[in-house]
């Protein structure tokens, strides 16, 4: 068997007793990456697997990921590797500096293997907005790995990648993960630096990890959170050892399911799995289910576009063809440089998103639109503030749907947005939440994983690692689909 | 016609702290271009701000100093438009929880005071520079300023006229200064100001439609286009035209104001607030403490010095405006107790020097040195002439002791009657048609003949005792 089917963990076990080396897991990944992409229908995880920088390779002894090998989505800040968020607007530009989390890996000893497409700047669904190209799911390549971070679950769920860091927006780490039955984890706002991540919607932005089991999960996040002095909203607050949550028995949680929940758009085999199967699994654990009402959830998505494109308007100002990436050369004037450049470098969506954020945010518009939606995500906050008086973490299905087809929804922005509808009222509540594989789909074809979604309270990831290695350990999804061997 | 002036200034100035507001460069004026930038000022991909908290006490020693109201709740705003030297493509400024609200400024308004109301006092970064220069095809940008710390001060619509605008900056400056909240240094543009100016026919009637001035970097170049603009606002409203609102740029070289942008073409600047920086409340207990932190503010120190020292407002005004001054005169007041004598001393002389002296020169003066001259002036050593003319600039500019200088130049006056009956008689005998002028009665030749003995004796004749010698002569001829 490949070392690269491997999670972090087991390499470390073989690490540990000299069974293998670093280079030759370096080597068997590398070999995954180019088999992987032989053939036309390629899955296409990686923008540029290792660069092979000794800076980035050379493994540190110590740390609890000594000689790991991590992918990271393109919009993390890695000293002397270019990063572009797929745009081809920051094509070329190569950062000069480690955002944190990078900073934290290397420091447990981790290596930096390649950086992971995704959608524009993390605007999408599909990881179908990439300037170079979508990636594929690994599970029926006809489909969507989900988005944004799309490559570092597609890489995960390939075996091309140990574990990856994705980013969550909306949904953008659980939603692939979902898609691709893999783990991802959006940790509490604040829980981990956004320094070094280029900023799609600073409000609502986390990076986190997408693992193979739940186990590589609690490990990563143990490494790449706490305080950072360079993000003032960081939060100062101590990083409990998650691996010890792990095995522990979760008899007498309760857990919250919705009441009012959305049937039309949900996919019935969805919700079968989670809605069913899973409660049932939960409640023989010992696990309390409590139906819970969290009635401005449906506004979410709502307020989401209003609130991600505002900030994302702003943040990407900054690419204006002045200072770095792509300056289209032609240019007579300075407007003429920022309309030239910012319309040729940026793609539909991200144009899409600038357009809509500027008019939300303009004099005449603030009030009804950014201010209203600050308003109703403030209510958001608070139904799920009232529902954890009651409970110790809500379940609900990560996405609407399994992957769909590549082409299907990216004509169609509306309903594309639409699938973020479970993930979403987690980032503008700030509080942390887990997907785990919970089924599969088998009437398509190739069997689909199925997802399930854990929202707990804020900074508690240690209860949802709890929940989600117990509902894991016990399911065993992550054998079924191969992650873990 | 006659009009009234209605004008209100805002006023950016730089605070004094070692680095950015939200990075750790260092702010040092004159570096390399882009030699003092990291990620977070050159607003690189992924960088964040955090706040400089020296930023936020200076602001609120300055609020509170003006008498403002300080804020409890410390926000942010990203005030969102697009220029090269802009390097987020947003400014991190305050919105509409400005750090200080209200306040005034005391200015003299011919011989009475008058209170300038001020509107807010907030926080901002500052922008970079653009180079057009370098080469005929491109223009280049420095990110040195970015990132420096601002306070915008905006006053109210209280003044009215380029020449109280003049003394209000003047005012301002003294009291930031002396607080240590700035240096005020113009010319490395720690201080530049926009103003608004409109006009009106009556009292009663509303305020005139508002021009606004941007780009002047100096109070020299307020009050110039402050004339300049209430000047062409006056004929275009004299001939029948209508003022529009609009914003003009001054152009310093050419002396006048060139039309920016109108009304219809203003920014929407789409402010929301600045997510990467969480609003912070400031504890009661902290104002309180920066509040005691204010020295003595200039006007309080005016009003003490008038009192103790016995000084004209118009002195104690003089010397109050610059802290450095104020203690030196201080100081000089220890030891020698002729009061307006130190007055004149530093209103005169020194002042002089400061204005024409290089500011590396300005840096410390010392009283012993200053005292020991108006002492040699008063027991007859040295004439006041000479000692301002030939001893007191080389005197602060070498740091040395005056006697010194007196020595070297042979300085020392001379009050021996035969020497200086020997120069009259020179004088007198060189200029005989001005002896015959004094005789027929024309009394001040003798002035001119007074000054042919100081130009003989060099300056060292005691100049009392030639006026004395001279007249006795020249009456017994």
């Amino acid at each position: 068997m490949s070392l690269s089917e491997k999670t972090a963990f087991q390499l470390s076990e073989l690490y540990r007793k000299n069974e293998c080396t670093q280079e030759d897991v370096l080597k068997d990944l590398a070999s995954a990456v180019k088999a992987k992409d032989r053939d036309a229908r390629r899955i296409h995880a990686y923008i540029q697997p290792a660069s092979g920088s000794p800076s980035l390779t050379a493994r540190r002894a110590g740390g609890g990921l000594s000689g790991i090998p991590i992918a990271v989505k393109d919009n993390i800040c890695v000293e002397g590797e270019e990063i572009t968020c797929a745009s081809k607007i920051l094509k070329g530009f190569v950062s000069p500096y480690n955002a944190t989390v990078i900073q934290k890996l290397l420091s447990a000893g981790a290596v930096i293997f390649g950086r992971t497409n995704m959608d524009e700047f993390a605007f999408g669904s599909s990881c179908e907005t990439s300037v170079y190209g979508p990636t594929r799911n690994p599970r029926d390549p006809e489909r969507v790995p989900g988005g944004s971070s799309g490559g570092s679950a597609a890489s995960v769920a390939d075996h091309s990648a140990i574990a990856a860091l994705g980013s969550d927006t909306g949904g953008s780490i659980r939603q692939p993960a979902s898609f691709c039955g893999v783990v991802g984890m959006k940790p509490t706002y604040g829980r981990v630096s956004r320094y070094g991540l280029v900023a799609f919607a600073s409000s609502l932005d986390q990076i986190g990890p997408i693992t193979k089991d739940v186990r590589d999960s609690a490990l990563l996040l143990g490494v790449i959170a706490g305080h950072d002095p360079k993000d003032s909203t960081s939060a100062d607050l101590p990083v409990p050892d998650y691996l010890e949550c792990l095995g522990q028995s979760i008899k007498g949680m309760k857990v919250g399911i919705l009441t009012d929940d959305n049937k039309e758009g949900l996919n019935p085999l969805v919700r079968a799995s989670v809605k069913e199967e899973a409660q049932n699994t939960l409640r023989q654990l010992g696990v309390g289910i409590k139906e819970i009402s969290l009635p401005h959830m449906k506004y979410a998505v709502s307020v989401y576009y209003i609130v991600a494109p505002s900030e994302a308007s702003s943040n990407l100002a900054r690419f204006d063809g002045v200072r770095y990436g792509f300056r289209d050369s032609t240019v007579a004037s300075v407007l003429d440089m920022y309309e030239k450049t910012r319309g040729e470098g940026f793609g539909a969506e991200a144009k899409r998103r600038i357009i809509l954020g500027t008019y939300s945010l303009s004099s005449g518009y603030y009030d009804a639109y950014y201010l209203r939606a600050m308003k109703v995500r403030t209510k958001i906050k608070q139904d799920f503030d009232k529902a954890f008086k009651e409970v110790d973490a809500i379940m609900m299905p990560t996405s609407p749907s399994v992957a769909f087809k590549l082409g299907e929804k990216i004509q169609n922005p509306l309903e594309m947005y639409l699938s973020d509808i479970y993930t979403i009222s987690a980032n503008l509540a700030g509080i942390p939440a887990i997907s785990i594989p919970c089924g599969m789909d088998g009437t398509q074809g190739k069997p689909l994983p199925i997802g399930l979604q854990f929202l707990g309270k804020p900074f508690d990831e240690g209860t949802l690692y709890k929940l989600a290695h117990a509902f894991e350990q016990n399911t065993d999804f992550h054998r079924k689909l191969g992650n873990v061997k | 016609m006659s009009h009234l002036v209605t004008i209100g200034l805002e006023t950016h100035v730089q605070l004094k702290t070692r680095t950015k507001i939200f990075c750790g460069c260092k702010l040092e004026f004159g570096g390399l271009p882009n030699s003092q930038v990291c990620p977070v000022c050159l607003g690189l991909p992924g960088a964040l701000p955090v706040l400089n908290r020296k930023v936020f006490l200076l602001g609120l020693r300055a609020v509170l100093a003006l008498q403002g109201a300080p804020s409890t709740v410390i926000k942010f705003d990203r005030k969102n438009y697009f220029y090269p030297d802009l390097p987020k493509g947003y400014q991190i400024s305050q919105y509409d929880s400005p750090l200080g609200v209200g306040g005034s400024v005391e200015i003299r308004s011919g011989d009475k005071t008058k209170k300038i109301r001020l509107n807010r006092l907030h926080l901002e970064e500052d922008a970079g520079k653009l180079i057009h220069d370098n080469s005929p095809d491109a223009s280049h940008v420095d990110l040195n300023r970015a990132g420096t710390p601002l306070a915008e001060i905006v006053t109210e619509p209280d003044l009215e006229s380029p020449e109280e605008a003049y003394d209000y900056l003047t005012n301002l400056k003294a009291i930031l200064k002396s607080i240590g909240v700035s240096d005020c240094d113009m010319e490395k543009g720690h201080l530049r100001c926009d103003a608004n100016v409109s006009l009106r026919k009556n009292e009663k009637d509303p305020l005139g439609k508002r021009v606004e001035i941007k780009n002047l970097n100096s109070f020299k170049a307020v009050k110039a286009a402050l004339h300049y603009e209430i000047g062409r606002q006056r004929e275009a409203v004299d001939k029948g035209e209508t003022i529009v609102q609009e914003t003009r740029l001054w152009d310093d070289d050419r002396q006048k104001t060139i039309s920016m942008r109108s009304k219809e073409q203003a920014h929407d600047y789409r402010y929301f607030p600045e997510p990467d920086l969480v609003p912070f409340s400031v504890a009661k207990e902290e104002i309180e403490r920066e509040r005691k932190n204010i020295p003595e503010l200039p006007k309080e120190k005016m009003k003490r010095f008038i009192k103790d020292y016995n000084l004209t407002p118009y002195d104690a005004h003089l010397i109050t405006q610059d802290d450095k001054l104020a203690a030196f005169f201080e100081e000089c007041a220890v030891h020698y107790k002729s009061f307006k004598k130190i007055a004149n001393w530093i209103t005169g002389p020194l002042l002089a020097y400061i204005n024409e002296a290089p500011a590396s020169d300005t840096n410390e003066f010392s009283s012993k040195f200053l005292i020991k001259l108006m002492k040699m002036v008063d027991d007859g050593t040295i004439s006041f002439q000479a000692a301002k003319d030939k001893v007191f600039t080389q005197m602060l500019r070498e740091k040395r002791d005056p006697e010194e200088i007196l020595q070297e130049k042979g300085l020392t006056q001379v009050s021996d009657n035969a020497a200086i009956q020997g120069w009259i008689k020179e004088a007198l005998e060189s200029n005989p048609k001005v002896v015959q002028d004094f005789k027929s009665g024309k009394e001040s030749a003798a002035m001119f003949l007074i000054g042919q003995v100081m130009k003989k004796s060099r300056g060292t004749a005691n100049p009392g005792k030639v006026r004395e010698l001279m007249i006795q002569r020249l009456k017994a001829l």
